[in-house]
C-alpha cells in the first residue's frame, strides 16, 4: 500500500502541474510545473521524502524505458532526418564540447573568486 | 499483422520493455558507452517492426500506456534535486554562473549551426534542448513545434559525446575543481554524462546530478527567447 499511496501523491502533483499548464499561457510542459510544485512542497515540508521517495526513485529509474515509444517515431521521420543527420551530429558534438569547457571554466573562476573574497 | 498490434494493449508494451532488457544485457556484456541501451532498444524495435512490415502508428497504439508515466517521472526528478539541496546551497554562485553560461553557449552554438547550414525553424527548435534530460527536452521540443524524435537523437549524441570525451577535455582545458568538473558533465551531457561523472568521483557525481535539474530549469527559462533566434 505504501507504494500506491506514494504513487497517489505523485499523480496528484502531476495533475496539479497539468492544471497549471492549462491555466497559464506559457509553453511550459506539465511535467515542469509538477517538478516545481514537488520541489517547493519538499522544501517547505508540505510533502515529506517518505511520502514519495520509493515510488519516485522507481519512476526515475525506469524513465528511459518510458521514453522509448515516443522515440521509435523516428522511423516515420527517417527520410527527413537522414538529410540533416550530419549537421545534427556536428552541432551536437561541437556544442557539447563548448558547454563542457565553458561551464567548467566559469565554475572554477567563480569558486576561486569566492575563496579570495573570504580571505 | 498491423491490425493485431493496433488492437493489442500489451504487445507493443512488452516489446518495448523486453527490448530495453536485451539492450541492457548487450551493454553489460561489452561495457562500451557507445552501446547506449536506449539507443540499442530503439534500433531493435524499429528493426523488428520493419521486418514484420508493421508501421509506427500500430506500434504506438499498443505501447502508448508506457508513455503515461513520463510526466509523473519528470515530476519525481525534484526528489534527487531536493536530496542535494545542501550541496546546491553551498555552491550556488558556481552552479548558477557555470550552468547559466553553459545554457547560453549551447543556444549560441545551435544558432550558429542553424544559420550556417540554413536549418528550418522546426529543426532548429528540435536541437535547442539537446543538453537536457530527455523527458524535459522532448516536451520542450513539442511545445515549440520541433520534432520530438529528432530531439532525442540530438540528446543521445550529446550524452555520448560528453561521456566519451568529457573527462579528457576537462583535463585539456585545465578545469581543476571536482565541483566544476561535475557541473560541466551534467550541464553538457545530462544523465549519460552523469554516469561518467559518478566514475570520476563522489563530488563530480553529486554535482553532475544536480546540474541535470538546474540545466533543465534554466533551459525552460531561456527557450521563449532562444526559439526566436533562427
Amino acid at each position: 500500500m505504501r507504494f500506491m499511496r506514494q504513487l497517489g501523491v505523485i499523480l496528484l502533483v502531476s495533475a496539479a502541474g497539468e492544471m497549471l499548464r492549462g491555466l497559464l499561457p506559457f509553453p511550459i510542459p506539465a511535467g515542469i510545473y509538477g517538478f516545481a510544485i514537488m520541489f517547493v512542497c519538499l522544501c517547505t515540508g508540505v510533502i515529506k521524502l517518505d511520502h514519495v521517495e520509493d515510488a519516485g526513485d522507481g519512476l526515475v529509474d525506469v524513465m528511459q524505458v518510458l521514453l522509448i515509444p515516443a522515440c521509435v517515431e523516428v522511423m516515420s521521420f527517417w527520410d527527413e532526418l537522414r538529410s540533416v543527420l550530419p549537421v545534427l551530429i556536428a552541432a551536437s558534438v561541437v556544442s557539447t564540447l563548448a558547454v563542457l569547457a565553458a561551464t567548467g571554466k566559469v565554475s572554477d573562476i567563480v569558486i576561486d573568486a569566492e575563496e579570495r573574497l573570504k580571505r | 499483422m498491423n491490425e493485431l498490434l493496433r488492437n493489442s494493449e500489451f504487445i507493443g508494451a512488452a516489446l518495448t520493455i523486453l527490448s530495453f532488457e536485451a539492450a541492457s544485457l548487450i551493454r553489460r556484456r561489452f561495457n562500451n558507452p557507445l552501446l547506449n541501451p536506449f539507443l540499442i532498444s530503439v534500433i531493435i524495435i524499429i528493426a523488428a517492426l520493419k521486418l514484420m512490415g508493421l508501421d509506427y502508428d500500430s506500434y504506438y497504439a499498443s505501447a502508448r500506456h508506457i508513455s503515461f508515466l513520463v510526466t509523473p517521472a519528470t515530476v519525481c526528478l525534484a526528489i534527487p534535486l531536493y536530496r542535494q539541496l545542501a550541496v546546491l546551497k553551498s555552491n550556488l554562485p558556481a552552479v548558477l554562473a557555470g550552468i547559466g553560461v553553459g545554457v547560453l553557449i549551447n543556444a549560441a552554438a545551435i544558432v550558429v549551426f542553424a544559420k550556417v547550414f540554413s536549418l528550418g525553424h522546426s529543426e532548429f527548435v528540435s536541437l535547442l534542448p539537446k543538453s537536457i534530460t530527455t523527458p524535459i527536452g522532448m516536451a520542450l521540443s513539442g511545445e515549440y513545434g520541433g520534432t520530438q524524435s529528432m530531439t532525442v537523437v540530438a540528446i543521445l549524441v550529446t550524452g555520448i559525446t560528453g561521456n566519451v570525451a568529457g573527462e579528457q577535455l576537462l583535463k585539456l582545458v585545465r578545469v581543476r575543481r571536482a565541483v566544476s568538473r561535475g557541473l560541466a558533465m551534467g550541464a553538457s551531457s545530462h544523465a549519460i554524462g552523469t554516469a561518467k561523472a559518478v566514475e570520476m568521483g563522489d563530488t563530480e557525481g553529486a554535482m553532475s546530478g544536480l546540474a541535470i535539474a538546474v540545466t533543465g530549469v534554466l533551459t525552460v527559462a531561456v527557450m521563449p527567447l532562444a526559439a526566436q533566434l533562427a
